[in-house]
């Protein structure tokens, strides 16, 4: 992943980096601030242009790299990712909010205004659209760093091979791989425990499995996912209900496109079924 | 009649957590309107908790916030725990003490380096400071990652932990690795008794609010987990009366639920409360170490509130190191319970302040009710009467320094605007006479 060596710009001048907050915990770009180590350097390398979380000081753009987190979900906020995109020159969206709909998204599958009713009093106050949606839906994006939160290593490989002018390498192969290059007893083969595994994106290094439990997909899909044959194999052979093969589909990633398709066919089936 | 009527107006208020906006009117004879305005888009959590299994609450609140998961997490599992009756044993319970340290010093370093500190010495963020105070900014990102140590180990990472788990831990790491961990806390407490004697140094403008000040409270230690909720006011209770003396409402300006007390309104918690109300659990030398700087407790400036967190930094290291040294292994890693029809609720001391939690349950495990009140949505309304006293004192100032006094005011409580599920902005600006 990153090295630091690499984060040094080969451009004449400072490029510009601007961090935008969308609907969101905040928890992408907090793996900024968490570099302890490399933060500093990375004030040296890039000017920290726009960055309300961490910085009171803000310049006017365009921006050279613009970081998103966070999902669109009211009306103001469809109006300033268009403003976010004409101003940056390179757009990366962070986390599972910004690139499917983060957990917020949980609401296209329901009713938001019974949501509403729900939580406030008075509703009629609250803006918020219909649905949660990820930046990709509004805007064209440069690159999509998945994950819930995103690896703050992977974070500054992308900042780093846009520095360099090359392309980011952050694998798309499952969260299995990680777990066998990092030797782990493979939590279902051995304890049949249900795991999405074979469907995550890697980035976290198997977390879950090491420390016993099943992973929750929290990385999101990875390339080429197979989820029809996972969720067969959890029913059939886990014995897993259909509702909790759905929920698993559905919580931090449930807009990105296969996880919804699998969740959405097995409604179907569900619904089919009683 | 009145005079010229002024506005203060921040947009999208820096370095917060969340996005939120400041709007004040006031003239020469006083302020007539402050309105902490939380704008963050709602995200509903309370809502699509429910139908969920309850065992997966403690992952899913956790997104509520990304400063501080380890809280949500914490109240989740002991609300749940409480739910089902189930009592973590002794060591269990330990260990999440000892996560929680982890939580509040990677948290607090990060609101007194990043967020708090640039104010008090003139700069927009750190990377600024650091230039013309490495020592300061590189000392407070040292203490910083001895916490995100911690919350690693015991939560294999520092945002939205993976290892917790109704009833204990999916995996509990071994003495060993504790261990290592012990010269990292000892560096660390030494840069942590630097800091507390640095940030008694700063420039404090004066301001003594007078708060009723609430939070959890123990006769056996610092709260963090567990306790009677009590305030300098005369309120003790037990978690489970909290919404019997607490109530949560709706106001037009923000997203975010005012809580009140019932019998009297505003209220504080966070740091500050924990601190003047819980004085005497500090240890020893976190005791002295204030007495000789002239912050025993209490403290009742909210500027000043960067030095409880300071003093609170050192107690979780102390504390981290006291609990490494005690360190048994538990003889499961987790308890279990079959699910069950049943409801419960818990508060815990995040790092900004009582965050409590209620569920009810049906039999098959799925939550059917959620309930959850930030610490930022309990110090909205005392944030906003922060500024309503303050303001007055500080009118003869220019008005680019009365706006950013505002704002610092507003950052004096670490307002996690994501958590009540919101950020802020300010203005400054003249109003030609409105009422003219
Ligand atoms: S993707 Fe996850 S970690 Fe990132 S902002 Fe959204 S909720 Fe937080
Ligand atoms: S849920 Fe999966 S992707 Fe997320 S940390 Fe666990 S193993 Fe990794």
């Amino acid at each position: 992943m990153a090295a630091d060596s690499q984060l040094i710009a080969r451009q004449p001048h400072k490029p510009k980096l601007a961090v935008w907050k969308f609907t969101s915990c905040d928890g992408c770009q907090l793996s900024l601030l968490d570099c302890e180590d490399e933060l500093l350097l990375l004030g040296q390398e890039v000017e920290i242009a726009y960055f309300m979380e961490a910085s009171s000081k803000v310049e006017e753009g365009p921006y050279d790299i613009s970081l998103v987190e966070g999902s669109i979900t009211t009306p103001a906020d469809l109006l300033r990712i268009q403003e976010v995109r004409r101003q940056s020159n390179f757009l990366v969206c962070i986390g599972a909010c910004a690139t499917a709909g983060g957990i917020q998204a949980l609401r296209n599958f329901a009713d938001v205004v019974e949501f509403t009713s729900a939580v406030y009093a008075e509703p009629i106050y609250i803006k918020t659209l219909k649905d949660s949606t990820p930046i990709s839906a509004h805007v064209p994006v440069d690159f999509e760093l998945q994950g819930c939160p995103i690896n703050k290593l992977q974070l500054l490989e992308v900042i780093s091979a846009f520095l360099n002018r090359r392309a980011p390498q952050v694998s798309a192969h499952s969260v299995c791989i990680e777990c066998k290059l990092k030797n782990n007893i493979c939590v279902w083969v051995a304890h049949g425990t249900p795991c999405m595994g074979p469907v995550t994106h890697a980035g976290c290094g198997a977390l879950c499995p090491s420390y016993n439990r099943g992973c929750y997909a929290c990385y999101g899909p990875k390339e080429n996912p197979n989820g029809e044959s996972l969720c067969h194999w959890w029913e059939e052979k886990l014995g897993a209900d259909r509702s909790t093969v759905i929920e698993n589909m559905r919580n931090y990633n449930g807009l990105a496109p296969h996880f919804k398709a699998v969740s959405e066919e097995k409604e179907r089936g569900q619904k089919g079924k009683s | 009649m009145a005079g010229k009527s002024k506005t203060i107006k921040v947009d999208y208020l820096a370095r917060v957590e969340g996005e939120g906006a400041l709007y004040i009117r006031y003239d020469d004879h006083g302020v007539h309107e402050v309105q902490l305005k939380i704008f963050e888009p709602p995200r509903f959590f309370e809502a699509f908790l429910r139908g969920r299994d309850y065992t997966e609450a403690p992952d899913i609140t956790a997104r509520i916030c990304g400063i501080c998961p380890v809280a949500y997490q914490m109240s989740a599992l002991h609300a749940m725990e409480n739910a089902l009756g189930l009592m973590p044993t002794e060591p269990l319970r330990n260990l999440r003490r000892l996560l929680y340290c982890g939580e509040w010093i990677e948290s607090h370093m990060l609101h007194i380096s990043m967020l708090h500190a640039p104010d008090f010495l003139g700069y927009p963020n750190a990377v600024a400071m650091a230039k013309d105070h490495p020592q300061v900014v590189q000392r407070a990102l040292e203490i910083k990652k001895t916490g995100n140590a911690l919350v690693r180990l015991l939560g294999g990472r520092e945002v939205h932990p993976i290892n917790v788990r109704v009833g204990g831990f999916y995996r509990v790491p071994n003495r060993e690795v504790f261990q290592a961990l012990h010269p990292q806390l000892i560096e660390a407490r030494i840069l942590a008794e630097l800091m507390v004697r640095w940030a008694a140094g700063l420039p404090f403008p004066h301001c003594e609010q007078s708060y009723e000040c609430v939070a959890l409270s123990s006769p056996r230690e610092y709260p963090m987990n567990e306790g009677r909720i009590v305030s300098n006011r005369g309120l003790d209770i037990s978690v489970q009366d909290y919404e019997k003396h607490f109530r949560e409402q709706q106001v037009p300006h923000s997203t975010a639920l005012h809580s009140v007390l019932i019998e009297r309104g505003a209220y504080l918690v966070g740091p500050m409360a924990r601190y003047n109300l819980n004085y005497p659990q500090l240890s020893e030398g976190v005791r002295g170490l204030a007495e000789e700087l002239g912050f025993k407790a209490p403290c009742n400036n909210p500027f000043k509130s960067i030095v409880v967190r300071c003093l609170e930094v050192l107690y979780a290291l102390e504390e981290a190191l006291r609990l490494i040294d005690g360190f048994q292994a538990p003889d499961e890693p987790y308890l279990v319970a079959e699910p069950k029809e049943a409801s419960g609720c818990a508060a815990t001391e995040a790092p900004r302040g009582l965050l409590y939690h209620r569920y009810a349950i049906n039999r098959e495990g799925k939550i059917t009710f959620a309930k959850i009140v930030a610490p930022t949505s309990q110090n909205q309304k005392t944030i906003e009467d922060d500024l309503r006293l303050m303001l007055p004192k500080f009118m003869h100032l220019p008005e680019q320094q009365l706006q950013g006094l505002c704002e610092r005011a507003i950052r004096n409580y670490d307002p996690c605007i994501s958590c009540s599920t919101h950020f802020l902005q300010l203005h400054l600006q003249h109003e030609a006479k409105r009422n003219s």
